[in-house]
């Protein structure tokens, strides 16, 4: 068994409304050395496959597919064992 | 003639599209179930808002996948009349049938109330009984309204008059205080290159009636009827 973990990211050009609100309330508590935050999604999936290269294939694949608008986001696959 | 309303799961204002296409414009209208892939008798397809599959992983992105819009794709290829409204407008940007894509509000609000909008096109089957630059007033009602493409497809819809709808205020100026989402260009609406698919945040099917407080939506529907007619 794999578990695939999939990092998507707003594209960092693009304006992130949650971070900025989350920036704000960090500084707000006294965190000013805080100078970005970025809010992304992480999604982790288990599959029934030994083959880490094909779980990886596999895995971009349901991203540029599903897992991600790639108008908008990018996304990072991180495979490792499930033991 | 006869218009159809999909209806996926978590649509819902399906019953207020079907409404106002039999009740106030008085054409034949049928629901198209979103497993269905038989548009065969259909002239005009209407997607309506709601939040499809509770707008999970992002606005559309799994109502895109439906059996029916296979069907969707075929129909706007072969010429078909589209109008994806609000979550209808999000799952044609998902489907790639229109350009682009959605973000969160740029307020993170989620946004309902009636806006202002310029007609920027009516070189449209959906727009052509408006005056050009003309102002009409359409309730909106979304959390991610805030529409985004790169730079190159910015300049194509310009180039093209894809733009259809921009937020504007009551004068028609086209300003970021009129902008209730932060939309690219304060873009309301945009149409693809052959125009025949329209997508548009604002809701057309709540401004028909006037009890409802505008029937500027009408001339959208009394548009689509005019071009079937002049088609046929």
């Amino acid at each position: 068994m794999k578990k695939a973990i999939v990092l998507i990211r707003l594209k960092p050009s693009l304006m992130d409304a949650q971070g900025a609100v989350i920036k704000r309330a960090l500084l707000q508590l006294g965190y000013n050395s805080v100078t970005d935050v970025r809010v992304g999604k992480l999604i982790e999936l288990t599959l029934d496959s030994e083959d880490g290269s094909e779980v990886t294939a596999m895995v971009r694949e349901m991203c540029e597919r599903l897992l991600a608008n790639p108008v908008t986001e990018e996304y990072e696959v991180l495979v490792e064992n499930t033991d | 003639m006869r218009f159809g309303v999909v209806v996926f799961a978590g649509s819902n204002c399906d019953q207020d599209c079907y409404h106002v296409i039999r009740n106030v414009l008085g054409k034949p209208v049928k629901y198209v179930w979103h497993e269905d892939a038989n548009l065969k008798d259909v002239d005009c397809l209407i997607l309506p808002g709601g939040f499809s599959y509770g707008d999970y992983l992002r606005p559309g992105a799994i109502a895109r996948f439906s059996k029916v819009m296979d069907a969707v794709t075929e129909f706007a290829e072969r010429g078909g009349l589209v109008i994806g409204i609000c979550n209808g407008f999000q799952i044609l940007l998902e489907a790639g049938l229109l350009p682009g894509a959605m973000l969160r509000n740029r307020s993170l609000h989620f946004v309902c109330k009636f806006v202002h909008l310029k007609v920027e096109t009516t070189d449209t089957p959906f727009t052509n009984l408006y005056r050009r630059g003309q102002i009409v007033r359409m309730p909106v009602a979304h959390g991610d309204g805030n529409y985004y493409c790169d730079e190159q497809t910015l300049k194509a819809l310009e180039a093209n008059g894809q733009i259809v709808f921009r937020y504007c205020d009551e004068h028609g100026n086209v300003t970021p205080m009129a902008n209730p989402n932060g939309s690219l260009a304060n873009i309301a609406g945009i149409c693809n290159e052959q125009r025949n698919v329209l997508g548009m945040m604002p809701h057309p099917e709540r401004c028909s009636e006037a009890i409802l407080g505008s029937t500027d939506g009408l001339t959208l529907w009394q548009s689509i009827v005019k071009w079937l007619e002049g088609k046929g």
